[in-house]
């Protein structure tokens, strides 16, 4: 049997979160009414022209240096002609062969190791309208007329290609999450795929293991979150294999991931391949970035995600896995804070890996957006350290902190969920259950060491969930002992 | 010579619809304009940079700061079909790439 | 007594600040000259009279107050009708845009109107500024008002045509191959290409970026460097707009040509050039020398070249320019099943021969595979134009040559024949390539009584000394004549 290794490339657009356009001064913002950020520039009027966002040169810049990128002496914008209605031109302002910023390389943790992905070149374009495909089933087959919106039409859109060293759905996910993360903190973009300002396209391949050569491309659209990336990238891995291993050909080809049939389907194939016609748009002129702007944009780059992570493993000793997700979602900055408020480490950020993000994820947030500061983190922690309250007790205070930004002393105090601790209340009980249990006492003592849970456990039930478990086993121990 | 010339491939590349008389005519005529223009192929200019500008510059910019746009109804003016706050075309039956 | 409109603009301008007329009756006199002549010349696609005579009135109230007013404030003015003008149908000669009402001002006729010029109106031109005749207006041809059965030239042939017929003082044109300059020497006036980048391109609907250029028409020299003073300078809505501000050209255009050394592109004045064009060009030559230039002569070696890569990089930068006519946003809508089959409808409809023709050229020169031979090599040709010109300023300060190889010629001669149509280009072109300030000014007329005009380049950025030598030489040889249709209105 033939073992086949897969080859995943990754095409990353992100929409930059400048104030304007890319070529005239609409405002950039997402969620407009249609048609409302939009001058005769962006609709492509006659006799319009572009002229180039300096700050999104300047950010695109940013993006190579942070990436290692080699930066263009000189960088020219290209024209890609075609025709599509959410093409105001009928062509769009890319960049062909001379990008801005060209190699480098993001590392990216998969599986406890770091694996380093190459990236092929980083180059600056405009984003294209909104369509809306109306009619019966929404989509574009059977659709019977068309809708657009152009507030999109001339967004500025960084494309960051990686080459084609994943190797599985797993490192695709992880290097989405890495650079996510990365452009998060350098301020360039809100990268939230659910809106449209980190999109990815992927191409993928499969060969039998030890080849050089790659096997037929297929390139996959569609897929709107991290997750679909990863189901569609496994899904269309599986299709090649047993394509191949029943000695099928494989087309190169453009693949449709649909989410609700959770399967990868051919686009209509096109007669020829597409001819874009690039030439440099003679409407613009070259980029020379100079040496003084490189430098001071590099100098402004804040504390690169690969230092992030390796100051975190050292200084605070938390394993390398969850470090990653911490510096990926930008959130050692709280944690660092919290630590300084007098938190644990390890406490804050199992916490923040743990309850916290299933909060924020439930309610599409931000941490940044949510009511949770460091210093109710610490007190959180400082809580449960102490055995004020259980790890049990604690969830219920994240969550009604979570929920109304209110202090962790107040709602432990509100809803009574000190753990009894106090070894003279907690003894009365933990006497009164062993009273009351002789038959597991007796095993207890007999050497059945499971049943202490048991009778923990009725301790619990006793003090209706409010004894520190810990404390309860101690003294039950104490007083089983003979 | 008259240049061979895949007219209807390039008529569709540039979505131009031609009737099949228009073909013809025009795949006579630019076959023997490019004849014509074939010439630049006579000069020798391999170490020749190509110019793209008479009086070149670089670095030309825009700072980052929004003015008002055309509000919807200036926008939609022009527009030969809408519905409602949005330009209104006919199915579109292929994706873009 | 010269009627108003047959003034040039600083004569009439001289009779506006003295109070011998006032801006009213001059839009009143090329408004009336209009309603004459234009059932025969169709110099217009639209006409702007009450827009024009509310702008008077605003100008005529400034005067009245003492208003120290810009030098071109009050004098009726024309637009090629591919520059947008807000609220007044911009149609480039084409069906695509037969209803499109700009959003919009382009920069120079902003800048114009907030300095006092008063439009009478949009002029004919070939379809997007494609064509050497006029005779691609899809709303049909312009007609040279010394001769009714002959071409203006084009594609700015009616701005040409309303100058010399006395429609309007004077007028703006686009350049992009000879488009200003030849339609003026087939008409008899002044036509000046400034340097590329010079005039905004903002609001200029594009035929070949790199080419285009707003151009002057006007009945003299010293007008045609007021007109120019009032339109160049940077604007930040242009990125190719050269980053220097106005100029006032009427400064040192008194200066003569004593000393000037003037190359004569002999290779030009050979085969293909019609007798009375080269008789009159060779006249020229003379009165120069006689007025202290120094004649010499000049080639352009690449010059035979430079038609056919203007041939690839128009059509090439065309064929994208115009690919936003699709009738999405605006203009002309086709019925169509689908959206390709409405675009294809649309611009199959809506689009006429020639710019059909150059859309398809340019798709094929920058198509897979046949870019490095064609566009690619034809922008190494120009840099070897750009070249030429920069050893002939080693040794000249301006190059001379007929502006057209021949005189205005009959409607529907060429029509059938794109190639014949495309060498009346040929002295213009390279210009245009390299991007150099050109000016035709009338040096006589032929035995058939049709002016010729003679072209004077000069080096980028130096309009001043071309304005200069052109003034020298106008004001020497005092051409007066008149088309004839004006000799039978006004006697």
């Amino acid at each position: 049997m033939t073992t086949y290794e897969t080859v995943i490339g990754l095409e990353c657009h992100v929409e930059l979160s400048t104030r304007t356009k890319m070529f005239c001064s609409c405002a950039n913002e997402f969620g407009a009414e249609p048609n409302t950020l939009v001058c005769p520039i962006c609709l492509g009027h006659p006799g319009t022209l572009p002229v180039p966002n300096e700050r999104a040169v300047e950010h695109t810049i940013t993006i190579g240096l942070a990436l290692g990128s080699e930066i263009a002496p000189t960088s020219l914008f290209h024209r890609k002609n075609y025709f599509y209605p959410d093409m105001p031109k009928n062509y769009q302002i890319s960049q062909y062969d001379l990008p801005l910023c060209v190699g480098g390389e993001l590392d990216v943790e998969v599986d406890g190791e770091t694996r380093r992905v190459g990236i092929t070149r980083v180059h600056l374009e405009e984003d294209t309208g909104k369509t809306t495909h109306a009619g019966a089933t929404g989509r574009i087959a059977g659709a019977d007329y068309a809708l657009e919106d152009y507030n999109r039409a001339g967004v500025p859109l960084v494309e960051v290609v990686s080459e084609p060293d994943l190797r599985s759905p797993g490192e695709a996910r992880a290097y989405l999450q890495a650079l996510r993360g990365l452009l998060r903190s350098l301020g360039v973009s809100d990268v939230k795929m659910e809106e449209g300002s980190l999109r990815c396209d992927a191409n993928i391949s499969v060969r039998p293991e030890g080849h050089e050569e790659l096997g037929t491309k297929v390139e996959i659209k569609n897929m709107n979150s991290i997750r679909s990336v990863e189901r569609a990238l496994a899904f269309e891995a599986e299709r090649q294999r047993a394509a191949l291993g029943s000695g099928e050909a494989l087309v190169q080809e453009t693949r449709h991931w649909d989410e609700d049939r959770g399967a990868t389907s051919s686009m209509r194939s096109k007669e020829e391949a597409f001819d874009y016609r690039y030439f440099p748009d003679p409407d613009l002129s070259p980029l020379e970035p100079e040496a003084e702007r490189v430098e001071r944009l590099r100098s402004e780059l804040p504390e690169l995600p690969a230092a992030r992570r390796s100051r975190l493993e050292t200084e605070r000793g938390l394993p390398a896995a969850q470090v990653a997700q911490i510096v990926d979602h930008d959130w050692d900055g709280f944690l660092e804070e919290a630590v300084s408020e007098g938190a644990d480490a390890n406490a804050a950020a199992n916490w923040m890996t743990g309850d916290l993000a299933a909060l924020l994820n439930e309610a599409g947030i931000q941490l940044a957006e949510s009511k949770v500061t460091p210093r109710h983190l610490a007190d959180l922690v400082g809580l449960v350290a102490e055995g004020t309250i259980s790890t049990a007790g604690a969830k219920q205070v994240l969550a009604e902190m979570f929920a109304s930004g209110a202090e962790a002393a107040v709602v432990v105090e509100e809803r009574g969920l000190a753990q009894i601790s106090d070894e003279s209340a907690l003894g009365a009980i933990v006497d009164e259950v062993i009273a009351e249990n002789p038959e597991p006492v007796e095993q207890f003592r007999g050497g059945k060491e499971g049943v202490i849970g048991f009778l923990v456990g009725q301790v619990m039930q006793r003090s209706k969930g409010a004894a520190n478990p810990q404390e309860a086993q101690r003294l039950l121990r104490q007083r089983l002992a003979p | 010579m008259p240049v061979e010339i895949d007219i209807e491939h390039v008529a569709r590349l540039a979505r131009l619809g031609l009737t099949p008389e228009e073909l013809e005519r025009f795949r006579e005529q630019l076959g023997m304009i490019l004849e014509h223009a074939e010439r630049v192929t006579e000069v020798a200019a391999e170490d020749v940079p190509p110019t793209a500008h008479p009086l070149p510059s670089s670095n030309v910019f825009r700072p980052d700061e929004p003015r008002d746009g055309l509000g919807r109804e200036d926008a939609l003016a022009n527009a030969p079909d809408r519905e409602g706050d949005f330009f209104k075309v006919p199915p579109i039956v292929e994706e873009a790439e | 007594m010269t009627e108003l409109c047959d003034l040039a603009g600083h004569e009439l301008a001289a009779r506006l600040r003295s109070g011998e007329a006032s801006a009213l009756d001059a839009v009143e006199s090329s408004l009336a000259r209009i309603e004459a002549t234009e059932p025969e010349v169709s110099a217009f696609l639209a006409r702007s009279a009450d827009d024009a005579r509310e702008q008077a009135r605003t100008i005529d109230e400034r005067i009245a107050a003492g208003d120290d007013l810009p030098a071109v404030a009050g004098i009726p003015l024309a637009l090629k009708d591919v520059l947008t003008t807000r609220g007044v149908t911009t149609t480039c000669g084409s069906r695509i845009l037969e209803t499109y009402v700009p959003p919009y001002d382009c920069t120079v006729w902003a800048r114009l109107k907030e300095a006092g010029s008063m439009l009478v109106g949009k002029t004919n031109c070939d379809e997007f500024a494609m064509g050497s005749s006029n005779e691609n207006s899809a709303f049909g041809p312009v007609h040279n008002p010394w001769d009714l059965t002959r071409v203006p030239g084009g594609s700015s042939g009616g701005s040409a045509a309303a100058v010399a017929a006395g429609q309007a003082t004077w007028a703006l044109g686009t350049d992009t191959g000879g488009s200003v300059r030849q339609p003026a020497a087939l008409t008899g006036v002044v036509g000046m290409k400034p340097t590329y980048g010079r005039p905004s391109r903002y609001g200029l609907i594009a035929f070949a970026s790199s080419l285009d250029t707003v151009s002057t028409f006007t009945r003299d020299v010293r007008d045609a460097a007021t007109l120019l003073s009032a339109i160049v300078g940077h604007d930040p809505l242009d990125a190719t707009s050269i980053q220097r501000p106005p100029e006032d050209y009427t400064d040192g255009l008194e200066g003569g040509v004593e000393g000037l050394r003037i190359g004569v592109l002999r290779d030009w004045l050979g085969e293909g050039v019609e007798p009375g064009v080269r008789a009159r060009t060779e006249e020229a030559i003379g009165r120069l020398e006689n007025l202290g230039a120094k004649i010499g002569e000049a080639t352009l070696p690449h010059a035979d070249y430079a038609l056919s890569a203007y041939y690839l990089i128009a059509p090439a930068e065309c064929s994208s320019n115009l690919a936003r006519y699709d009738g999405v946003r605006y203009g002309h809508r086709a019925e169509g099943a689908n959206v390709i089959e409405m675009m294809m409808r649309t611009r199959g409809e809506g689009f006429g021969d020639e710019v059909k023709r150059r859309i398809m050229l340019g798709t094929y020169a920058l198509s897979a595979g046949y870019y490095e031979a064609y566009y690619g090599q034809a922008q190494k040709v120009r840099t070897l134009v750009l070249r030429d010109f920069e050893a002939a300023w080693e040794e000249f300060d301006l190059l001379l040559s007929p502006t057209s190889p021949t005189v205005a010629f009959p409607i529907g001669a060429k029509a059938d024949d794109p190639l014949a149509m495309y060498l009346s280009d040929v002295y213009t072109i390279p210009a245009n390539l390299a991007g150099t300030p050109a000016i035709s000014v009338p040096c006589g007329l032929d035995d058939q009584g049709l002016p010729v005009g003679l072209q004077l380049m000069g080096r980028a950025l130096d309009e001043a000394t071309v304005l200069r030598a052109a003034h020298a030489f106008e004001q020497d040889l005092g051409f007066d004549a008149r088309p004839p249709l004006l000799q039978e209105l006004t006697s």
